[in-house]
């Protein structure tokens, strides 16, 4: 990936781009610049989501997430590159591009005197083709609330009307901005499942999220920020370079807990193999996981 | 080439419709707003009617007077505040950016706050001219008068529906907006000769008021519930219709334009 670091004005002719945007993308981002004041929250970005896939968006608070995921729904304005949000420049986006599109807010849900379904049906009216309201509800487990008003929900209930109004419209394209935030871990297990049976119907999604257990469960790639810039991108067990990292084998001899580190872990285990007669006891075998290899990349960057 | 071309999306009618639908639940299911716009003025109707009890001549007493004023009151709690106070909360819990980013025509939400205002005037005007006839025996209007009433209230509510939506731009919350909103409404209503009679009201505050659309909103409507003989008292000596409607007109005009220039969708970019 080429970094562009150039500062230019807006509306200046735009520099040569080093690889133009991809047509077929679900995202194509160039060289995209924001700034607040002096200081460049997004500087020279270069993306591509593919159609269908789950993209994570992870990086440190202030490394320019939500700029760049508001930028691509239309909601901030951008001070240099160029973006293609299914074919349309954000900026342009008119009611039939939105129509294209969900976006999974920390909705207002909560002070609306409207049952679950009324909110629900509102969002639906606003789409040319939206999914039955009943058949959401279904989907995202709301069923039996559907009559309740938003104030009534527990914040996980209400985290799922959320996402339940962004895919109403039937988008093509989910933004969902750290969807679990406040989820107890029997919550977030029925979200990932949710999110799983949104990408089996073919829904692209776009994810940040804090929680890099959350990113390795349901990215099919993900992307670090960090200072403004794309650090890498990768399938998750790739990332920082964690698939060909040196392995660590662990397990139990003689009572005492023993481990190794190593380069071929097949060939080790299967050497340990032979030394115990039946199961090698608590035998584990780990890599560096996403937390270490996302902490070394973010405070690697200068 | 990636739009894939599916069915129209729904007609700017139809989603106004959706919206006038949803901005009626929101009012008349929340319990405060009810009371407090809708209730509010006719408390003050029963409290104030009940207690002050002066003769202001040609046979007119005070709940006569005074339902001119309140319902100037009732359309100012209905157009102005609640929409300062309710855009204020919508934009600071995040509503208005979710359905920015929705595909509804912007024009729906707006129809959808129009409808909400027009209806809760309705009540508001109904109501209070029942218990202005039952409890006190007011004389309703008659004839031409009516046409007057229309117009005058029609045109006061837009100025103040527009001004509503403008200054709730100006509030960080539902909560700072109330705050702002309310002591700002009764002070306009204090000077503008709705709870007394406006030849009571000092000189000078009589021409502060002059400038702001409650007090030709509130002496259009005197010319509707009190005799003519009683015109003699306006500060010019008649109802000056004229002069209501140009203001009020002016106002909206002005409303319009602090609109376009101070609405948003979120808060502000930056953070």
């Amino acid at each position: 990936m080429t970094r562009s670091t150039a500062t230019r004005a807006p509306g200046a002719q735009p520099e040569q781009l080093t690889t133009p945007l991809d047509p077929d993308a679900a995202i194509s981002i160039r060289g995209l610049v924001k700034r607040y004041g002096e200081r460049a929250a997004v500087d020279g970005l270069d993306l591509d989501i593919r159609r269908g896939e789950i993209f994570a968006l992870l990086g440190p608070n202030g490394a320019g997430k939500t700029t760049t995921v508001e930028i691509c729904e239309g909601y901030r304005s951008r001070d240099g590159g160029e973006v293609r949000v299914l074919g349309v420049d954000p900026a342009k986006g008119g009611r039939r591009w939105k129509a294209e599109l969900g976006i999974v807010l920390q909705s207002g849900a909560g002070g609306s005197q409207l049952s679950v379904r009324e909110l629900l049906a509102a969002q639906a009216s606003y789409f040319a083709d939206p999914r039955d309201p009943d058949e959401v509800l279904e989907l995202v487990g709301l069923t039996e609330k559907a009559g309740a008003r938003g104030r009534a929900l527990s914040g996980g209930q209400r985290r799922r009307l959320d996402v339940a109004l962004g895919i109403v419209g039937r988008p093509r394209l989910l933004f969902l901005d750290e969807p679990t935030t406040g989820f107890d871990p029997e919550a977030r297990r029925q979200f990932w499942a949710l999110i799983r049976s949104l990408r089996d119907l073919g829904t692209t999604m776009l994810l940040t999220t804090h929680y890099l257990d959350e990113a390795e469960e349901l990215a099919d790639r993900v992307g670090v920020l960090a200072h403004g810039q794309l650090a890498e991108v990768a399938v998750p067990t790739a990332l920082g370079g964690r698939g060909t990292a040196p392995a660590v084998v662990s397990w139990t001899e003689d009572g005492t807990r023993r481990s190794a580190e190593t380069t071929t872990p097949t060939a080790f285990v299967a050497g340990l193999a032979g030394r115990f007669p039946g199961e090698v006891p608590d035998l584990a075998v780990s890599r560096p996981s996403l937390e270490d290899v996302y902490l070394k990349m973010i405070g690697d960057r200068p | 080439m990636t739009t894939a071309q599916r069915t129209a999306l729904p007609s700017v009618a139809r989603v106004s419709r959706t919206r006038a639908g949803v901005e009626l639940k929101e009012f008349f299911r929340q319990r405060e707003s009810v009371v407090f716009t809708l209730a509010f003025p006719v408390i003050l109707l029963l409290g104030l009617g009940a207690v002050l009890d002066y003769d202001l001549g040609s046979g007119v007493d005070f709940p006569q007077y005074f339902m001119a004023g309140v319902i100037a009151a009732g359309i100012v709690g209905a157009s102005l505040q609640n929409l300062a106070i309710h855009i204020a909360g919508e934009r600071a819990d995040g509503t208005l950016k979710a359905l920015a980013g929705s595909p509804m025509p912007k024009t729906a939400y707006f129809v959808g706050k129009v409808a909400q205002v027009v209806a809760v005037t309705l009540a508001t005007v109904v109501v209070l001219l029942i218990v202005g006839v039952l409890v006190f025996g007011i004389d309703l209007p008659s004839g031409g008068d009516w046409l007057t009433f229309a117009w005058v209230t029609v045109l006061g509510a837009a100025a103040c529906t527009l001004l509503g939506i403008a200054v709730s731009s100006l509030a960080r919350n539902a909560r700072s907006a109330s705050a702002t909103v309310t002591p700002l409404a009764l002070v306009l209503e204090f000077v503008s000769g709705v709870f007394m009679p406006f030849d009571q009201v000092p000189g000078w505050l009589q021409d502060v008021a002059a400038v702001f659309p409650v007090k030709w909103l509130a002496q259009g409507l005197r010319s509707v519930f009190l005799p003519d003989s009683l015109a003699a008292r306006e500060p010019a000596g008649s109802w000056e219709l004229g002069t209501v409607a140009v203001v009020l007109g002016v106002w909206c005009v002005a409303g319009l334009l602090l609109c376009v220039a101070t609405f948003r969708w979120q808060e502000g970019e930056g953070r």
